[in-house]
């Protein structure tokens, strides 16, 4: 009953997106299985934020196709369109939290729009969100303004996640949280992952979470995919690029933990 | 993981529901069925139902039956479960299927104390609180306003002193937004404006026999008060809301806070070039907009009043003087400088929210319109005083 098409979560092919002259993503594809993290690591400016803008629909492609849950967001109705729209959560690099409400209520906003919840219900599973990602009950009141960088993201990921979405899209979500935080994050992810059978798409950086948490990798380099796969098979893979990220300073410690955890 | 999800896929829906059986003693609450926010209302029926009905503790929840769960569905159970047991000590949950037990984890830790609601207040009392809170805000804000009026001209001064700290591009470029790009529309408003006068003149003046005091009329009104309440009115809504929103959203993106960490001072950068771009813009605009408001009034004298352009002129010159002029536009550059100085201060004032930059643009409009109005009266008595 399950074809190729069901078990992927999100399926680009060939997708060209360009500003001006200039092409940032050059036919690239990719294959995000359903319930796995796949991490995706790439060069600054190499187009990371943009292929997770396209996927979601806020940049246009020049060519190519974009399927999500086995939707291609552009042939459908927009009711269907939304549909899919409410099974995915997004953790924009910047938190995009909005100004004028207060952490508790950027949680349950998206809730307030798409469940029939009771206030009580509501604000509680609103609250619980913003426990889970770490935040406590004093910041729930706090209007982003006076939230530190580090607890803007985890409020967007909270916000992220209210609504028990099917895939999260997480645009470097560890950067500016402490060690601490940011592994407590990975845990986080991994439990939701597991219990909910979360899909998560996730541009990091940190290479931690690539170890601990990602079940593949993929790598961007020059507008396309060059290595896809479990870490230690993208860390073989011959690349200028990728010996650079994997077999610099700070990537020849995490290459031994690797090694380590395959022995 | 895969075979859970594709179970999940082959999953029809089922209905949760929440039973209570005694067995010696122990109350065993057993959900069973969808757990999920789809079923949020029903799940917490069920779940007040449960607790409203007294069970004698202790209790145990057994959740072999569950066959989907979320995090609402999670919570709901673990609320359960609180209400319960006893304070401190949530009922049991027992046979919690493998693959939910790291959400019940998580759930369990969360909401151990509640969002402190903002104290309950008496209407009354918050309304007279309001008025005294405003009164007070008054005076703040005249001390804020004075403070930044010296701030600009200690600002200038120091240009003045050394006239290469001021930054002659940025004035140049504010100066062609506010003057420049406001020539079509103050022109146009304005040439409006003047005709409507004359057209109300002639109408109403005609029953008096008085048609040629129109003249007069629109000399003295245009060159003393409308063309310059009128454009300064709309350089405080084009402009002032503009320098209001841009000085905000900097502030909101603490890039005046950048700037003041380098060691540059944001008055001399941001707000001088500003407001001496308005200065300098607003008597122009002023005297242009008074010109195209005599244009529009002598066209409507000449099509709808039968005066011709020639008796206009004429009447306009025995009907006006310089002083007349110069009364006008001795106004401008001082409402320039309070549109200015309000503007500044207003987007100063901008806090973190989206919603804070609206509030102050609409405060920066409407105060720097009030004080417009305000400062006409006080010319008004003060010409009046002096006999010009
Ligand atoms: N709206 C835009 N208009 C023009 N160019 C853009 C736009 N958005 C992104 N770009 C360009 O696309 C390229 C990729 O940007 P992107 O934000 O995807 O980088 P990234 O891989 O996410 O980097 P980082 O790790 O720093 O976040 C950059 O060269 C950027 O300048
Ligand atoms: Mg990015």
């Amino acid at each position: 009953m399950t074809g190729q098409g069901e078990q992927l979560a999100i399926r680009a092919e060939d997708l060209v997106v360009g500003f001006g002259a200039r092409l940032v993503l050059d036919r690239l594809s990719l294959e995000v299985r359903r319930g796995e993290v796949l991490g995706l690591v790439g060069g600054s400016g190499s187009g990371k934020s943009v292929l997770l803008r396209s996927i979601i629909g806020l940049l246009p492609k020049r060519a190519g196709r974009i399927e999500v849950m086995g939707v291609d967001l552009d042939r459908v109705p927009d009711r269907e369109r939304r549909a899919v729209e409410r099974r995915w959560g997004i953790l924009f690099q910047q938190g995009a939290l909005f100004s004028s409400l207060s952490a508790l209520e950027n949680v349950a906003f998206p809730m307030r729009e798409h469940l029939r919840l009771s206030d009580r219900l509501r604000s509680e599973v609103a609250l619980a969100k913003l426990e889970m990602v770490g935040l406590s009950v004093a910041d729930a009141n706090k209007l982003p303004a006076e939230l530190s960088g580090g607890m803007v993201k985890r409020v967007a990921l909270a916000r992220a996640l209210a609504l028990d979405p099917d895939i999260v899209f997480l645009d470097e979500p560890t950067s500016g949280l402490d060690p601490i935080a940011a592994g407590d994050f990975d845990d986080l992810i991994k439990t939701l992952q597991q219990t909910l059978g979360l899909t998560v798409f996730m541009v990091t950086h940190d290479l931690d979470s690539l170890a601990s948490v990602c079940d593949r990798v993929a790598a961007l380099a020059g507008g396309k995919v060059i290595a896809v796969g479990p870490l230690a098979e993208v860390m073989a893979v011959e690349h200028p690029w990728i010996e650079a990220y994997f077999k610099g300073k700070r990537g020849r410690a995490l290459g031994r933990a690797v090694l380590h955890m395959g022995t | 993981m895969w075979q859970q999800r594709e179970a999940d896929q082959l999953h029809v829906i089922d209905e949760p529901t929440l039973a209570a059986t005694g067995q010696d003693g122990l109350t065993v609450v057993t959900p069973k069925g969808d757990w999920t926010a789809a079923f949020a209302r029903e799940l917490e029926a069920l779940v007040g139902a449960r607790t409203a009905a007294p069970t004698s503790p202790p209790a145990r929840i057994d959740m072999k039956g569950v066959g989907r769960l979320d995090t609402y569905g999670a919570w709901l159970i673990v609320r359960l479960a609180r209400v319960l047991g006893s304070p401190g000590a949530p009922a049991d949950i027992a046979d919690i299927p493998e693959h939910f037990s790291a959400l019940m984890a998580e759930m369990g830790a969360t909401n151990r104390t509640p969002v402190e609601q903002p104290p309950r207040t008496n209407v009354l009392t918050d309304g007279l609180a309001a008025v005294g809170r405003s009164v007070a805000d008054l005076a703040r804000e005249s001390l804020v306003f004075t403070n930044m009026l010296g701030a600009v001209c200690l600002s200038l001064l120091g240009v003045v002193l050394r006239p290469r700290q001021f930054r002659l591009i940025s004035a140049v470029h504010h100066i062609d937004r506010v003057a420049w790009q406001a020539v079509p529309i103050v022109l146009l408003i304005t040439f409006l404006i003047g005709g409507i006068v004359a057209q109300q003149g002639f109408f109403h003046f005609r029953k008096f026999g008085a048609d040629e005091y129109v003249v007069d009329m629109v000399g003295i009104l245009v060159l003393r008060e409308l063309g310059v309440l009128i454009v300064a009115i709309m350089v405080a809504g084009r402009s002032g809301s503009s320098y209001t929103a841009e000085l905000g959203s900097m502030k909101m993106r603490e890039e005046i806070d950048a700037l003041r960490t380098m060691g540059i001072d944001p008055v001399n950068v941001l707000l001088l070039p500003r407001i001496l771009a308005l200065v300098i813009g607003l008597p122009l605009l002023t005297f242009l907009g008074s010109m195209a408001a005599l244009y529009g009034g002598g066209l409507v004298a000449w099509l709808y009043g039968g005066m011709s352009p020639e008796i206009f002129i004429a009447r306009l010159k025995d009907a006006i003087s310089v002083t007349h002029f110069k009364v006008g536009m001795i106004k401008a550059p001082f409402m320039a400088l309070a549109i200015g100085v309000v503007a500044c201060v207003e987007g100063l004032k901008v806090q973190g929210s989206a919603e804070s930059l609206g509030l102050q643009t609409t405060n920066s409009v409407v105060k720097s319109i009030f004080l417009v109005i305000l400062l006409d009266g006080l010319f008004a008595i003060f010409f009046a005083s002096i006999g010009m």
